[in-house]
């Protein structure tokens, strides 16, 4: 039956760890701005597109 | 035909500018569109349609930033080699924005790297300070359109610090409500099996230990606020709150020490998880809005000082020292009250006073701090430093000191007071019954009352109605500095309006034409004449005869102060003050007036009249049966019988008043008892704003002006203020209900309670019960009450 203090601990230290995330989280900024991120996290495909046009333009500069 | 601007979206006009296939108003949006289109950053057109601003002439304006003292203080971060700094850009209002501004290392490759704060509009930008200087980094912001807003505000505070309290606390409490709950479970289902009875100790001290953090770290703010309304002789709702924690804690304790059973540990996390939760659903800030403004957020941080020797040097303005010569560029704000010395001064004081209508001053005129230099460079000589200015006088006033919500108490407060009354008479009738009854039980009946009586629904009621009309009316563009404003909006009976600026509006005038009807021809002289002159009663004139020609003039003069003067062929026209144009008789009117005057005979004179606000008459009237109304302006009485026409009877007028003078009256009149809402917009109404019980600020652009406040209204709102007002009244009856509702909660729990058989699991569903149904009424009411509002 001791196996019940195994669980626990291991209950215990995840909920812990979750919580340390989550005081990290804070305390980087993460909750400062709650909309930029959500508008930011589209834009990725801009720029990618972007690079790739660009590789592509100076490969194909290279090329020719 | 007409065309818009693909940068910024404005109606092109007469001087439309074709590049690239597409239209543009001004060589400033071409040049924008082709710096990004060269840098691969067309993308900016694609995100949003025409986003852009048109850049503004800044020739000069930041020769500031080369004073390495400044800087210093502007500067978040600096090693030499990198810098950082975090910059105010009024404009950042869409995703191509936030685009372009993260992408500026693609324009400029010193810039290292951009995050912009959506909510704020700010951009925090690092760059290599060997490459790039900060004064050309603003430069090549403002060329691109976004010029960044650097005030003296920026200059005093530093960089300011958030305050992540209650996230923090918030997070504690319900990380050991969760884990409360969990291990509380076996309990809950009362499993007498052989395993618990070994464990349950090992449970128990585990809960003990969530809740020890929960109880001093999140609760603590409880503690403190009861123990300073007791000390002040207040009974305010944290006494009962913390009375309830404390006693939960210590009966728990004292019940899994003595093995008497698995205390309340659940309940009183969830308790003070809950509280949190109103607490921090209450707190909405809009993060762009600031209701804690003074002259500092316009005052410019450094200005150009000419020395005796002829040489221009930038200063801080608060080193400005009397006497000192200064130079005031065009766009410019003077910071100090003094002497024009040189140059043509046309002064738009609309910050100061919510006057749109420029004014004109010639040397040796006295100048006062705050108005805006618009036509060219002019010098001047200081005659006060910053601070013992006019205008920023205004400020050493003691209400700017005083914070507004302690001196009136809370519905809340007001019904905590006979709610711990009530409950500690409860509590004590309780015991003694026991005490005859059964002395056994009487601690634990009168601990179980303290308990169950914890206020928890009735604190949850008000935060979260007036959380949910703050974020309704929010949305609405009517901005609270916070929630309890609305509990004061709900209890004014008298409204105070500001004239200029707050009824009627910035943007048009309405201009009409007495005396001798003018002639096509001189219509036509009239208009070519005005489009040479740069002065804005000018420009507005010239608007109104759009339809008329344009003819070329042999001959035209502007007497600065003064008017125009034109030759055309045999023709000749004057334009400007009566004196001017040799019109003696006085028309007896104290309004802007331009007048005319052709071939030396006098036709007549435009009137500027103040264009009042849409709905003005239907705000007054529909306001009128249930408020004492009174106009408050700092204008003469030009106005005053059309507006006596316009509005209500009762309505009363004063005129003349100054920026104290205004404080006072509103004293005057709270002295009478009344609770006193002020609206106004400029400067001058800061006083007034601040005394009075529900300062509003009327803005036209919410972004980039208002004094301090409780609240901003969006002008194009400002004929549905009487739904909001009535929105507010609406809530407090919800928060009523909803003490009544609570209430039932409470004296169920009691009766378990008084007979002494109150079990840790009735309290576990009792307590978040009460809690979330208070909560979904409060908000399913407040979104009702406002589905009909505009």
């Amino acid at each position: 039956m001791s196996v019940i203090y195994v669980l626990l601990t291991i209950s215990v230290i995840v909920a812990i760890i979750f919580f340390a995330a989550f005081i990290f989280s804070v305390r980087s900024g993460q909750y400062d701005d709650a909309y930029t991120p959500s508008v930011r996290m589209l834009f990725e495909d801009e720029l990618v597109k972007d690079k790739e046009n660009k590789t592509i333009k100076a490969s194909q500069e290279k090329q020719s | 035909m007409k065309s818009t601007c693909y940068h910024c979206g404005d109606e092109c006009g007469s001087t439309t500018i074709r590049f690239d296939e597409k239209t543009f108003c001004c060589n400033g949006c071409k040049a924008v569109f082709e710096i990004f289109s060269s840098n691969d950053l067309s993308c900016y057109y694609d995100l949003q349609q025409s986003p852009g601003a048109i850049p503004r002439e800044v020739e000069g304006k930041y020769d500031f930033l080369d004073n390495t003292s400044i800087t210093e203080k502007l500067l978040e971060f600096d090693d030499g080699k990198t810098q950082i700094i975090n910059l105010y850009i009024p404009h950042i209002h869409c995703s191509s924005c936030i685009w372009v501004l993260e992408n500026l290392n693609k324009l400029n490759p010193a810039a290292i790297s951009s995050q912009v704060n959506f909510g704020k509009k700010t951009v925090r930008i690092s760059f290599s300070s060997d490459r790039i200087s900060l004064k050309e980094l603003v430069l090549q912001l403002s060329g691109i359109g976004y010029e960044p807003y650097i005030s003296l505000e920026d200059y005093s505070t530093g960089s300011k610090k958030i305050s992540r309290d209650i996230i923090y606390k918030l997070g504690v409490a319900g990380f050991a409500f969760g884990n409360v709950m969990f291990l509380s479970f076996p309990e809950y289902f009362e499993v007498n099996e052989y395993w618990l009875e070994q464990y349950k100790h090992l449970f128990r001290w585990l809960m003990f230990a969530f809740s020890v953090p929960t109880v001093f770290y999140s609760g603590k703010d409880y503690f403190i606020s009861a123990y300073k309304g007791l000390r002040s002789g207040l009974l305010n709702i944290d006494v009962p709150i913390a009375l309830g924690i404390s006693v939960l804690f210590i009966r728990s304790t004292a019940e899994i020490i003595f093995d008497l059973g698995s205390g309340f540990f659940d309940s009183l996390t969830g308790l003070i998880f809950f509280l949190l939760l109103g607490r921090f659903f209450q707190q909405k800030t809009y993060a762009f809005l600031s209701f804690e403004r003074d002259y500092r957020s316009y005052f410019p941080i450094a200005i150009t000082k000419i020395d005796p020797d002829k040489k221009e040097e930038s200063i801080q303005v608060y080193d400005i020292k009397q006497g000192d010569r200064l130079l005031i560029r065009n766009e410019e704000l003077i910071p100090v009250d003094g002497i024009l010395i040189n140059g043509n001064a046309l002064v738009d004081y609309s910050f100061v006073t919510g006057e749109s209508n420029p004014v004109q001053k010639s040397s040796g005129e006295k100048l006062f701090a705050g108005g805006k230099q618009l036509s060219g460079v002019i010098e001047m000589e200081a005659l006060k430093s910053v601070e013992q200015s006019y205008l920023t006088q205004l400020w050493s006033n003691d209400v700017f000191s005083k914070d507004k919500t302690s001196r009136f108490q809370t519905l809340t407060d007001s019904i905590s007071k006979r709610f711990t009354i009530a409950v500690l008479a409860i509590a004590a009738i309780a015991s003694l019954y026991w005490m005859f009854a059964d002395p056994s039980k009487v601690l634990n009946v009168f601990t179980a009352v303290l308990i169950i009586a914890c206020p928890c629904a009735i604190a949850l009621a008000s935060p979260f109605t007036l959380g949910n009309l703050l974020r309704i009316l929010g949305k609405k563009k009517f901005y609270l500095k916070n929630a309890s404003v609305i509990e004061q909006l709900a209890k004014v009976d008298t409204i105070i309006f500001d004239k200029t600026g707050t009824i009627t509006t910035n943007n048009t005038a309405n201009i009409l034409y007495e005396g001798n009807p003018l002639s096509e021809e001189e219509a036509v002289l009239l208009k070519s004449t005005l489009r040479a002159s740069n002065h804005p009663l000018s420009r507005q004139l010239y608007e109104l005869l759009a339809e008329y020609d344009i003819r070329t003039l042999d001959d035209y003069k502007e007497y600065v102060g003064k008017g125009l003067e034109a030759h055309a062929g045999s023709h000749k026209i004057k334009v400007g003050s009566a004196a001017f144009v040799e019109q003696s008789s006085n028309s007896g009117s104290d309004n802007t007036a331009v007048h005319i005057s052709a071939d030396d005979h006098y036709k007549g004179q435009f009137i500027f009249h103040n264009e009042y606000r849409q709905g003005l008459p239907e705000l007054f009237n529909s306001l009128d049966r249930e408020y004492e109304l009174a106009i408050l302006s700092g204008d003469n009485e030009g106005e005053k019988a059309y507006l006596q026409q316009m509005l209500p009877v009762n309505t009363s007028f004063h005129f003349n008043r100054k920026p104290d003078g205004k404080l006072e009256d509103i004293k005057s009149l709270q002295q009478q008892d009344k609770t006193v809402m002020m609206i106004g917009d400029g400067l001058n109404d800061a006083g007034a704003l601040a005394q009075s019980d529900v300062g509003v600020a009327i803005s036209e652009d919410v972004n980039v002006f208002s004094p301090a406040c409780d609240a901003i209204l969006d002008a194009s709102k400002f004929r549905f203020l009487p739904d909001y007002i009535k929105a507010s009244k609406k809530a407090i009856g919800i928060i009523k209900w909803s003490f009544l509702l609570s209430l039932i909660y409470n004296i169920t729990g009691l009766y378990f309670a008084v007979t002494g058989q109150l079990q840790p699991v009735i309290a576990a569903i009792l307590m978040p019960l009460s809690s979330i149904s208070i909560v979904v009424f409060t908000t399913l009411a407040t979104n009702m009450i406002c589905r009909k509002m505009k």
